[in-house]
């Protein structure tokens, strides 16, 4: 087991951090865009060890918090309509809509079962036959690729009754939007499960069209802090581009088949992301071959106007301008047992994270 | 939701498998990875298994998993005390 020590080993870490003081002189900052990363960073206190120059910022990395209100307010709508079971993931359950939760709902009698996975869905719609089972699809493409293959299976097995209400998107557009709104970046730590499936290829025009560095990174403290250092070397050397650190799980062609499910069921369309606003090409949105399993298309309904909450800075959290500490609710009107927000209801939101390991 | 967990395939049925992270089992479907074996180390995630490992990244993973898990039921219980 001496591999396994070796990504937590004190004195690879100090290596680490002693080549990075060496090779880094200008002040950078580096922004993680998966809610694995920013748990790993804020627990191992990973900025505590880098020199003042190098800054780490969080981004848009965490499917739930990034999921927009109006997608919230449409669930709960789904969930109010008579035979109709809501199965979702469970951390969706507690994000503040509008003007309720689907955890509310479900106290006031909604039918809405929390699913590890979209067949326990499925699983559900075939012994329910007489109702309507909506499937929450949140994620990257990580996750999309399961909801693909729950439409898939349906279709199959003959089960009518299943419904995908997809709020599936792809990453490259919310890191290039970013860039395009001037945040202060010199460089992005890239999900190593999202690229697991998609590969690298996803990231080129991040180098080629904004001239910043793209690392794969894995979620160790050892992973993170050489995919820092490949970063600044990077920079030092002038000479962005997509390199892997996580080269144990990541390969460069990602998952081809789990790409294939993609392509079978979903299309890119403009979506909503929270604290981003419309972003083109950047949902996945169910193609009019599957169309009889699309909720949008089948199930009709009304949902109300949409109302922004005060206080929760959480859209400008996710854009990496404002920092869970800045927010006047952090741990003291919001906190994980009453989140006010996205950010600290999912365990890997950057209000929770802080909250649960940063919090002094 | 987002957090892949590394498992141990214990038996295959078709596409589908029984796999094994610490004690507990889970089913997970094989369709996304070719060649499969039981024994192979599995990235889980939502129910499929979307990429091999193996044993020492399985292994290596699994803890930084299983730390997380456990810091994170202490403080809900620590948090559901003081609430
Ligand atoms: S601490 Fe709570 S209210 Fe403040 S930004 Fe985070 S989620 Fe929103």
């Amino acid at each position: 087991m001496k591999h396994i020590d070796e990504y937590r080993d004190r004195e690879l870490v100090d290596r680490l951090v002693g080549q990075i003081r060496k090779v880094s002189k200008k002040p950078v900052s580096f922004m993680e865009v998966c809610g694995g990363h920013t748990m790993s960073i804020q627990k191992f206190g990973i900025p505590s060890l880098l020199p003042d120059n190098i800054r780490l910022i969080s981004g848009p990395g965490c499917p739930v918090c990034v999921s927009d209100r109006k997608f919230i307010d449409q669930a709960i709508a789904y969930s109010r309509l008579e035979n109709v079971i809501i199965t979702t993931y469970g951390d969706l359950i507690r994000v503040p809509g509008s003007t309720s939760t689907l955890d509310q709902e479900k106290a006031n009698g909604a039918d809405i079962r929390i699913v590890y996975s979209v067949l326990d869905a499925l699983q559900i719609a075939k012994v329910n036959r007489a109702k309507k089972v909506i499937f929450l699809g949140i994620g990257f493409e990580t996750t999309a690729p399961s909801s693909a293959a729950g439409v898939m299976k349906a279709q199959m097995a003959g089960i009518r009754n299943f419904y995908l209400f997809s709020s599936h998107k792809v990453m490259p557009p919310a890191m290039e939007a970013l860039i395009d709104e001037g945040v202060n970046l010199n460089g992005y730590l890239a999900p190593g499960h999202v690229s697991t499936i998609t590969g690298t290829s996803i990231y080129e025009n991040i180098p080629s069209k904004y001239g910043l560095g793209v690392v794969v990174s894995g979620f160790e403290p050892v992973d993170l802090l050489h995919s820092i250092l490949m970063l600044v070397t990077q920079i030092e050397n002038n000479d962005p581009k997509v390199e892997i650190q996580y080269t144990r799980v990541v390969k460069p062609e990602g998952n081809i088949k789990a790409q294939q499910f993609l392509d079978e069921v979903f299309y890119l369309g403009d979506d909503w992301w929270r604290g981003l606003g419309v972003l083109p090409k950047s949902g996945m949105k169910v193609k009019t071959e599957y169309e009889t399993f699309d909720a949008e298309k089948q199930v009709p309904v009304e949902v109300e106007p949409t109302r922004e909450d005060k206080g929760c800075i959480c859209g400008d959290i996710l854009k990496g301008i404002k920092n869970p500490k800045d927010c006047k609710l952090f741990a003291k009107a919001c906190t994980p047992q009453n989140p006010v927000g996205a950010c600290m209801v999912s365990h890997e939101g950057s209000c929770h994270a802080y909250y649960r390991y940063n919090r002094e | 939701m987002c957090l892949s967990i590394p498992a141990k395939v214990e038996s295959i049925e078709g596409e589908m498998a029984l796999v094994s992270v610490g004690g507990a089992k889970y089913n997970a479907s094989l369709q996304m990875l070719d060649d499969v074996k039981v024994g192979d180390y599995i990235l889980l995630h939502t129910g499929f298994a979307i990429q091999k490992l193996d044993e020492e990244e399985a292994l290596e993973s699994l803890k930084t998993f299983k730390e997380f898990e456990e810091l994170n039921r202490e403080m809900d219980e620590e948090e559901k005390k003081s609430a």
